[in-house]
């Protein structure tokens, strides 16, 4: 194996600068990441946040409109061509008319180097199914039988976009468990999800996207700290913002009227110096959540 | 010098091959055969309706015998039969690929190495080899009914003739699968085609010079019709050649246009 030994650390993922833009539409308003091999990366972000549309930059599928894509030092598209690449998507891509089997047989026909079709098929479980049409396949089993697809090239990077949606949680499981096999092997994954959970519970870090941006990126305890914040809310005529801004853990005051808005990290120690200290009532406290994660974050990019 | 890392046996990706011809293979060939000939109602439409008409025609016809071209009239009602039926399994084969798009698979094999332009050779292939089979159907039944009679060269010449023919409805298929999307592609397709070939003298001959024939004339049955049954009628007008042609042209313009402007988002 020595001679691949200069490859160990050549990057499956390299995004330098990397726009794209729909018409008057900016999805993505430039992305610079890079992946190691064998890392498990979560791409977290809302609906529409541009998480689809840089995995299709990633896949070769669609071009930048500046900046440059490269996947295990070459151009995506060279990569796909070599079978290195594989991407489950979340929906459709498969032919109702055809068995489980011939689907996988079609497939591996198309690379040059594939594991076997027997094998795939024991791997991801459908061996029962395997003459079984497309059509009547649960959705677990069609998912099961897009992830059997996907490893036929034995890929280096793998691509998954919201995997999990429609299953259950026993299947749930089952999939993690495979993937985090996989990426033990040496593998990197780049999956996209909504869920923070299922990101800080199976991924070694986190990036965070929103409005076509990375916002954020880290282990999973790190992104969890930025949603982790508190709101209090309390009637406090004339309030003094600046000690209240110099308490432990507060990151930012707002007064509106009469109200005095604290966001905190620490909202014991807020909550308490306000009942104790000053003549605060009407106190609210309501946990910040991922979506106000999102906005703040969002905020402090523009 | 070797410093491999030692947690962890990255993927050699040096390696790794392209596949030849861009994923272009006889697997994939065969499973898309198979595909066609699965679907009961392009069996039925294109293989079993075209013969049948053959034999209704034929046996109603008293002057089946009377003399065209180098042959008789049996032989140009079954050219203009296989060519009927070899039309319907093209566009059917062709609109599979519209389809396809929808259905998302098309972009599944974006992620496998298969050149686009493979795909397309497999799908034309299959178009043409259900094509052949149509043709094959309705000749057959035409040599053991005995009674369409020509010179043999003429017989195959006709035949070949006919399946290039087959190429504009492929395309024609793909065109009107992105126009019409879904299932519902075959049934626009189906009478599509039957009222076509009513116009365009498939199905009954034409005299010249009718208010039918001027119309006629411009359809795209009407072009491929005269040239599929030349070898025998020893006739090609002008006009049916420019036709033909033109219609091919037209349709896999129109496919190509369609296709790419569905390319933007995969």
């Amino acid at each position: 194996m020595t001679s691949t030994d200069t490859l160990t650390r050549t990057t499956a993922v390299r995004l330098a600068g990397v726009t794209k833009s729909f018409g008057p539409v900016d999805a993505v308003r430039g992305i610079d990441l890079t992946l190691e091999q064998g890392e498990t990366v979560a791409f977290l972000g809302p609906n529409g946040a541009g998480k689809t549309t840089t995995i299709d930059m990633i896949l070769g599928l669609s071009q930048p409109t500046s900046g440059t894509a490269e996947v295990l030092g070459m151009p995506p598209r060279h990569a796909i061509a070599r079978g290195l690449v594989s991407a489950v998507m979340q929906t459709g891509g498969l032919l109702k008319d055809l068995s489980v089997r011939e689907t996988v047989e079609y497939t591996a026909s198309l690379f040059a180097d594939t594991r076997s079709v027997d094998e795939v098929l024991a791997d991801a479980g459908i061996t029962e199914i395997a003459d079984r049409k497309v059509a009547k396949c649960s959705g677990g089993e069609q998912q099961r039988l897009r992830f059997a697809m996907a490893l036929l090239s034995d890929p280096a990077l793998l691509l998954l976009d919201e995997p999990t949606t429609g299953m259950d949680v026993e299947g749930r499981r089952a999939f993690w468990s495979a993937i985090r096999r996989d990426a033990e092997q040496g593998r990197t994954v780049l999956f996209a999800t909504h869920y923070l959970e299922e990101a800080d519970q199976y991924a070694d870090r986190i990036v965070l996207i929103s409005h076509g941006r990375i916002v954020a990126d880290g282990t999973g305890a790190e992104i969890k700290a930025l949603a982790s914040g508190r709101t209090l809310r309390a009637t406090l005529p004339d309030a003094d913002t600046d000690t209240l801004a110099a308490l432990d853990g507060v990151t930012g005051v707002e007064v509106r009227g009469d109200s005095v808005l604290l966001h905190t990290k620490d909202s014991d120690t807020v909550a308490r110096y306000l009942l104790t200290q000053t003549p605060a009532r009407d106190l609210e406290i309501t946990a910040k959540g991922l979506e106000d994660a999102f906005l703040s974050l969002t905020g402090d990019a523009r | 010098m070797s410093t491999a890392s030692i947690d962890t046996a990255p993927i050699d990706t040096a390696s790794r091959r392209v596949p030849p011809l861009g994923g272009f293979n006889l697997t994939m060939l065969s499973i898309e055969l198979k595909r066609v000939l699965r679907n009961r109602r392009t069996v039925i439409f294109s293989l079993i309706l075209p013969t049948a008409l053959f034999f209704v025609i034929t046996s109603n016809d008293k002057t089946w015998a009377s003399p065209v071209g180098s042959g008789n009239e049996a032989a140009y009602i079954m050219i203009s039969m296989a060519l009927y039926g070899a039309a319907l399994t093209a566009a059917a084969a062709g609109s599979m690929v519209a389809l396809e798009r929808a259905l998302g698979w098309s972009r599944q094999l974006r992620l496998t190495p298969l050149n686009p332009v493979a795909y397309i050779i497999v799908k034309a292939l299959v178009a043409l080899t259900m094509g052949a089979f149509a043709i094959a159907v309705v000749n057959l039944s035409g040599l053991v009914q005995g009674r369409a009679e020509m010179p043999t060269d003429v017989w195959i010449l006709s035949a070949v003739v006919t399946l290039f023919c087959t190429l504009t409805f492929a395309a024609l298929g793909v065109f009107i699968g992105y126009v019409v999307p879904g299932e519902n592609t075959m049934q626009i397709l189906g009478p599509g085609l039957a009222l076509l070939s009513f116009l365009g003298g498939v199905f009954w001959p034409l005299t010249e010079g009718t208010l039918v024939w001027h119309v006629a004339v411009f359809t795209p049955m009407y072009g491929v019709a005269e040239v599929a049954r030349a070898p025998l009628t020893h006739e090609l007008p002008w006009y049916a050649a420019v036709n033909a042609a033109l219609w091919l042209a037209i349709f896999v313009g129109g496919a190509a246009w369609r296709m790419a402007k569905d390319t933007a988002r995969v």
